[in-house]
């Protein structure tokens, strides 16, 4: 088999997320790629969640829609996981785990609930247990997992380490070798490699950057960034600080950047629309901001732990009045990484905000990545301006060409630095003047956009030489277009995908799509939003959409039948 | 330093008359005792007849969103401890729109010295009832008079563990202007609600409301400004006696202490070797 899929299932609380990061770090170090998803229920304990582990020889970045293998820790939803086989597929389970569930065809029944009671006196080694059952059901040799599982409880001691190698070493030996084997890649996969989910990816490219202020409230999908950036600040000299609320985090983040620290805050949908006036503000005062909103469902509370792209209306036009702005949408890990360093190098020369949009599904999604370099991302810390660009005395918001005032950093200029939230002149005071405020008006949104068009990062595309149509994506969704591009390809599709959609590259996006007959947008949204931006930017209306909004992402069979549905109904 | 260091040239905005003169008068007299250069002071405000002050002193000034002051000052502080940081806001400002600001940068305890120029009353809006209305003021919204309980916020900031809580007048610049040094020099949040009368739109609590009632509390020879409990009784007095002067001192650390912050902030260059970090993703 040149791919496998896995997908394990049980209760929240029963350690889902250790066990599918060590199968899926087993499965790296062995040479294979992976791509794994989340899908967890809003709870601490109970419910049922699951991770989907696809393994295969050439690099993945999407979900597909069946499993191979669906492992069950807990037998109460079942059924709903029963449909997710493939024709081949086998369902592993312990029937004892739901009071001696009937075996039914397709199904191998292992008790590893008693395996684990067997080998370490404890039923709780089961997640091992399985991680053992798997790796020899698909022919992994048992030092991948045994590495793997060091690493995992590396930071919990040796004996806790010890048991769950004889978990699943027990869980390993008792399985008979079923066919689900995998051939070597090839070419063979380069080593070492990364097993990385978008938010740790922004956090290691804020890191690179030299942010040393981030601020936070907690909300889901975005904590884990808080989480990890608490867990690395110390040694780098940052302050991890939770806010009171999301206003606070984006006011907090613009007292220290204007103080003269790199300074990110995170959030989701709910959080983002708290920060709103921070963002204006951000706009007004010039204040360079950077805020990574990973979306998920609305309106209101949605759905916390699961994934959609319905705030690229939000972000683009969130924050009152008009300024110039940008949004950034990586739709790999690499990207996650390059464009988190490159949100603070443009907030920061344009003296704006900068937000970065991603959801639940890039934010959480694992996947095997080459080794990133911070090199390639530009850290800075507070300096004075250069002394030929400035006119004393100094005015924070002296009127220049490119609409960028030098600026001053509070006691690294030997003046004083105002700022204001109010419409102020070129010293920074409050102003009522008419001439002013258009003056401003023009600094702030159409000098400083002029700029950024020009240095607007253009749409990525893939296969579209030969295309008729083109595949029209933003964000996390890259992966499985691309994937589906590439098998339909002799129905000659190509795609485009857009690493920013604010300002929108609308010159680059024309001259890529001119000699293209049709344009589907897929959205993982229930609007269409870019498309509608599309047709407002460039006056091009895409002949069809393709959205979903169900809470999960789209996975490459499903987005492959709707692409091919509607090629159809075209001809 | 001289006052005409701290002197700024921009047009000031306020009534005729306005209790904020008194205000910026002793903080102007309180910066050139202090000592400092204006740029290495830093005064954050937010919306409000009051959150104008920053403009009306040499000073950088950060004067952000309505109810925002505080988040920006205390970041700003961490970011570069080597600001004095003074935040000048409002009653409306601080207890109303930043009302859980004003609970939480309490208890974060940043080294910043805040200054409420409580004129009972949201001036710049023209009239309408502030969260320290006095209960009966009728206003243009309250038509029937405020039934609202008002908020207290001396007692609130002690029970939330303030280091230094202060109350001065706008009529008594002098004391005002020694008030805000020792706010400044107290290592911590520092709380200085100021009685500042408006001559527009309160017309109960005026200056010769706030005189009559003004109880200073260093005429006390046995007042302890170390007594919680103590601090407290006199942090709840409003009526016929308003207490002046240091209600409560407390020396305790502050955020930096607990943080560990380094001397300089977080103004130098980050560390960038990560290579010890990419081992958690191998
Ligand atoms: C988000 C927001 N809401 C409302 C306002 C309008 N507003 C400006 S100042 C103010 C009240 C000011 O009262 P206070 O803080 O007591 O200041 P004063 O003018 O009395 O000094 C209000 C409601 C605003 N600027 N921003
Ligand atoms: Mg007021």
């Amino acid at each position: 088999m040149d791919e496998i899929n896995l997908r394990v299932c049980g209760q929240a609380g029963q350690g889902l997320q250790v066990l599918g990061t060590a199968l899926g770090r087993a499965y790296k170090n062995a040479g294979r790629h992976v791509f794994m998803i989340q899908d967890n229920m809003s709870r601490i304990r109970g419910g049922n969640n699951f991770f989907q582990l696809r393994v295969s020889q050439a690099p993945v970045s999407a979900p597909r829609q069946k499993a191979d293998i669906v492992a069950a820790l807990d037998l109460d939803s079942i059924d709903s996981h029963r449909k997710a086989l493939n024709e081949k597929g086998r369902l592993i389970l312990d029937a004892k785990a739901g009071g001696d569930a009937p075996v039914q065809e397709k199904e191998i029944n292992i008790p590893f609930y008693e395996i684990s009671k067997n080998a370490c006196g404890d039923k709780r080694f089961v997640n091992s247990v399985l991680l053992g059952i798997l790796a020899r059901m698909t022919g992994l040799l048992f030092e991948s997992v045994e590495s793997s599982l060091v690493k995992a409880f590396s930071s919990k001691g040796e004996s806790v380490i010890q048991k769950n190698l004889q978990a699943a070493r027990a869980g390993y030996d008792h399985t008979p070798g079923v066919g689900f084997s995998m051939s070597e890649s090839n070419p063979p996969v380069s080593q070492p490699r990364l097993l990385m989910n978008g938010n740790e990816a922004m956090v290691m490219g804020a890191m690179a950057a030299g942010c040393r202020f981030y601020t936070a409230y907690p909300m889901s999908p975005s904590t884990s960034i808080m989480t990890l950036l608490a867990r690395y600040a110390k040694p780098y000299g940052m302050i991890v600080e939770q806010a009171e609320d999301e206003i606070s985090a984006v006011n907090m983040a613009l007292g220290a950047s204007f103080a003269g620290a790199r300074s990110l805050t995170s959030t989701s949908g709910g959080g983002f629309c708290l920060m709103t006036e921070g963002v204006s503000l951000s706009g007004m005062t010039e204040t360079p901001l950077v805020i990574i909103n990973a979306q998920r469902p609305g309106p209101a509370t949605g759905f916390p732990t699961r994934t959609e792209q319905s705030d690229l209306d939000l972000v683009i036009h969130g924050g009152h009045g008009e300024f110039a702005k940008m949004v950034l949408a990586p739709g790999t890990i690499e990207e996650a990484f390059l464009l988190t360093g490159y949100a603070f190098q443009m907030a920061e020369k344009y003296q704006i905000p900068v937000i970065i949009l991603t959801d639940q599904y890039l934010a959480e999604s694992q996947i095997d990545t080459e080794p990133l370099d911070i090199n390639r991302i530009k850290a800075a810390h507070a300096q004075p301006p250069a002394e030929a660009d400035l006119v004393h005395p100094y005015k924070r918001y002296a009127l220049t060409e490119s609409g960028v005032s030098p600026r001053g950093i509070p006691s690294l200029i030997n003046e004083v630095v105002y700022a204001d939230s109010d419409e102020h002149t070129e010293e920074g005071h409050i102003t009522e003047s008419a001439d002013t405020r258009v003056r401003m008006v023009e600094k702030r949104y159409h000098k400083k956009t002029a700029s950024l068009l020009k240095e607007t990062m253009k749409p990525k595309s893939f296969q579209s030489h030969e295309a008729d149509t083109l595949l029209v994506g933003f964000g996390s969704t890259q992966g499985v277009i691309k994937e589906v591009c590439e098998r339909l390809q002799k129905l000659k599709i190509g795609c485009l995908h857009l690493p920013q959609v604010w300002p929108f590259p609308s010159q680059a996006f024309i001259e890529l799509t001119t000699n293209i007959k049709h344009l589907v947008v897929v959205e993982n949204n229930a609007t269409g939003q870019l498309r509608r931006l599309i047709r407002r930017e460039t006056g091009l209306e895409a002949d069809a959409s393709v959205l979903k909004f169900d809470g999960r992402p789209f996975s490459v069979d499903e987005l492959h039948a709707r692409v091919e549905e509607v090629i159809g109904s075209w001809k | 330093m001289e006052i005409s260091d701290f002197q700024s040239n921009d047009e000031n905005a306020w009534c005729q008359g306005c209790g904020n003169f008194g205000i910026l008068n002793a903080l102007q007299k309180t910066l050139v005792q202090y000592g400092k250069k204006p740029q290495e002071i830093f005064l954050v405000s937010g919306i409000g007849q009051a959150a104008k002050l920053p403009h009306y002193i040499k000073a950088n000034c950060f004067n952000g969103l309505h109810g925002r002051a505080l988040p920006a000052a205390v970041a700003a502080k961490i970011t570069n401890p080597r600001l004095t940081v003074i935040v000048t806001t409002g009653d409306g400002d601080c207890y109303g729109e930043g009302g859980n600001h004003f609970i939480h940068n309490i208890r974060r305890n940043v080294d910043i010295t805040v200054i409420v120029h409580n004129n009972q009353i949201y001036g710049l809006t023209k009239g309408q009832a502030s969260p320290t209305t006095d209960r009966g003021y009728q206003t243009s919204v309250q038509t029937g008079g405020v039934i609202l309980e008002p908020f207290h916020a001396l007692p609130v900031a002690l029970v939330l563990g303030a280091g230094f809580v202060a109350r001065g007048f706008s009529g008594d610049t002098a004391h005002l202007s020694e008030l805000i040094l020792k706010g400044i020099q107290h290592k911590g949040f520092s709380l200085i609600e100021v009685l500042q009368p408006c001559v527009t739109f309160n017309k109960l609590n005026t200056f010769s409301w706030y005189k009559k009632r003004s109880d200073y509390l260093h005429h006390d020879k046995e007042y302890d400004t170390g007594n919680k409990n103590l601090a407290l009784t006199k942090a709840l007095e409003w009526g016929d006696k308003i207490p002046l002067g240091v209600i409560y001192e407390e020396k305790k650390p502050c955020y930096a202490d607990l943080a560990l912050l380094p001397e300089d902030g977080l103004m130098g260059r980050s560390a960038r070797d990560m290579s010890v970090l990419w081992d958690d993703f191998l």
